[in-house]
């Protein structure tokens, strides 16, 4: 059996006194689709930011490709780690937002190169070439000369995908991203999810969309409360809910 | 290339007459009989003030254009210039130091800076420079050492090493960082919050992350307050003039000193400060459309016809 891309154990975190991840427990194989879903507040984005290190891990053990996320283990005890080297092991997952993140003063194809070249230190040719490529994968190829702002919502989170997929990352972690798009727009995200999917690219995916975790996940885990409540092929966890909270939840969803 | 306008208007959505060439119907528009009164009678209080002013023979023109261009005034002017220039220059760098230390997460690199702005804000810019000018009474001498009495190599008197245009630039410089550390700061606080997390889950962090996506987009909000900033340092500047260092005003100042000419002398200086923040102001424009770069959608759209015409 191969390890797992993402393994959480016991993970915690508080802002101040709240805790918002009360011991989060959960396997993310590789080349799987996972779904969060879960009501407001249940701490699925703190989970996502976690897994990325934009949120500090309080308690607990967050493994990302077999690497300890943010610290190094060094004598039986954890080292937080340098900013340089959390820098670096963020390049595991590409990630995308609820509201875009576009960089506004960059055209989408320099929003696109921009960490290819000045982080990985690619040349700008070779990498231009490929930014064309995933443009046009993600249906905008046309539209390399355009400013995030000129774009529809939908436009810019296929570019936020597209650039996303630029650093080569084993792992996209997706963040609720078609809640801030009009409803005819979520259809254009979620195709490019899917063939995402279907290309074999490991994801993490927070969303309301049941319809696409159905569809696309392998693995559904509902949260509520900072906790795990059910988890399992989306046809248990969505179709044949065990606890009341999940059923509850539906409920509403559905 | 031609791009297709993604911004959608309400116009599609709302009925709006069919402009058919049969029944369109003649449109008078609204007089504002007031609003042009008014306007009538600025003009003429206008052209009567150019007029007075041409006509006085006291204003003595002929004197003013005889010192337009004298050497001396030239002179000034151009070391106007460079004290702006270059106080504009150390202010801004020290100034974004001063924001970035002032956000900073450990308290004592940002009170260091709180305490900075607090002072050279809190302190006339005048006794800033003449304390800067009469350094040499607080520190004779100045050495390169190690603190507490400990060993230390002599560079010179201060009184050699700080010259006038030295305490001039000094003081100027230190004074605009303060200011300058503030609009900074604020233009940083003006980009959202998603900008930092997009770059850091691109693998960005520190001075690339500011230097690449947080400065760039705080530059918009920067540069409005900074021209303003620049402009008043270009008038600012004449304060030196008070540690006799020969700037455009004490150029002027000189002259008048001898031949008595006062009111034309100063109307040449007016004349030049006129003429260089106008051109300031030029430049801060254009700037300004430069970051103004994907947030002014609307301001490139109504650009790109008139390239066209031109």
């Amino acid at each position: 059996m191969s390890t797992a891309m993402v393994e959480a154990r016991g993970v915690r975190k508080s802002f101040g006194s709240t805790e918002i991840l009360k011991g989060i427990d959960l396997r993310v194989e590789r080349g799987s689709v996972t779904c969060l879903i879960g009501p407001s507040g249940s701490g699925k984005t703190t989970f996502l930011r976690c897994i990325n290190h934009l949120e500090k891990v309080d308690a607990g053990r967050l493994y990302v490709d077999e690497n300890l996320v943010g610290y190094t283990e060094r004598n039986g005890r954890l080292y937080e780690m340098q900013e340089r080297q959390t820098a670096r092991s963020r390049l595991n997952a590409g990630m995308v937002f609820q509201r875009f993140n576009l960089f506004p003063h960059m055209t989408v194809l320099e929003n696109i190169v921009e960490a290819p070249i000045h982080v990985l230190g690619r040349p700008r040719n070779e990498i231009t070439a490929e930014a064309q490529v995933l443009l046009d994968r993600v249906g905008l190829g046309d539209r390399g000369d355009a400013y995030p702002r000129e774009l529809s919502g939908g436009q810019q989170q296929r570019i936020a995908i597209a650039r996303a997929l630029a650093m080569k990352p084993k792992l996209m972690l997706f963040d609720e991203p078609t809640s801030a798009l009009d409803p005819e727009l979520v259809g254009e995200v979620l195709d490019v999810m899917k063939s995402l999917a279907e290309a074999g690219m490991t994801m993490v995916v927070v969303t309301h969309e049941l319809a696409f975790a159905k569809q696309v996940a392998d693995q559904v885990i509902f949260m509520d409360q900072g906790v795990v409540v059910e988890s399992g092929p989306p046809a248990d966890v969505l179709g044949n809910p065990q606890h009341e909270r999940t059923k509850a939840f539906l409920s509403k969803v559905l | 290339m031609q791009r297709q306008p993604t911004i959608t208007t309400t116009a599609g959505q709302t009925p709006v007459p069919s402009p058919e060439p049969g029944d369109s119907i003649p449109v008078v528009p609204l007089r504002h009989p007031i609003r042009t009164a008014i306007a009538v009678v600025l003009i003429l209080v206008a052209i009567s003030a150019a007029w007075d002013v041409a006509a006085n023979r006291r204003y003595h023109w002929d004197v003013v254009i005889s010192y337009l261009f004298s050497p001396q005034i030239m002179t000034g002017a151009g070391l106007t210039i460079v004290l702006t220039v270059v106080s504009m220059s150390v202010g801004i760098a020290l100034g974004t130091v001063l924001a970035i230390m002032r956000l900073s997460a450990n308290p004592i690199v940002s009170t260091i800076s709180r305490g900075y702005i607090w002072f050279f804000r809190g302190t006339p810019l005048l006794v800033q420079l003449i304390f800067w000018y009469n350094i040499a009474a607080l520190y004779p001498v100045i050495a390169l050492g190690l603190p507490f009495g400990g060993p230390s190599i002599v560079i010179g008197s201060a009184n050699v090493l700080i010259s006038p245009l030295g305490a001039a630039l000094l003081g100027l410089s230190l004074n605009e960082a303060a200011y300058m550390a503030e609009i900074i700061r604020g233009g940083i606080g003006s980009v959202d919050k998603g900008q930092y997390d997009a770059a850091r889950a691109l693998g960005m962090n520190g001075g690339k992350l500011m230097r690449r996506v947080i400065l760039p987009q705080a530059m918009r909000v920067v540069l409005p307050p900074t021209g303003n900033q620049v402009i008043s340092m270009l008038k600012g500047t004449s304060l030196v003039s008070v540690l006799a260092i020969s700037d455009l005003l004490y150029s002027a100042q000189i002259i008048y000193a001898n031949n008595y000419q006062t009111i034309p002398l100063l109307i040449v200086a007016s004349l030049w400060y006129l003429l260089l923040t106008s051109i300031l102001s030029f430049f801060q424009n254009k700037l300004e459309r430069r970051y103004g770069r994907g947030f002014d959608v609307l301001t490139r759209r109504i650009r790109r016809p008139k390239t066209r015409t031109a």
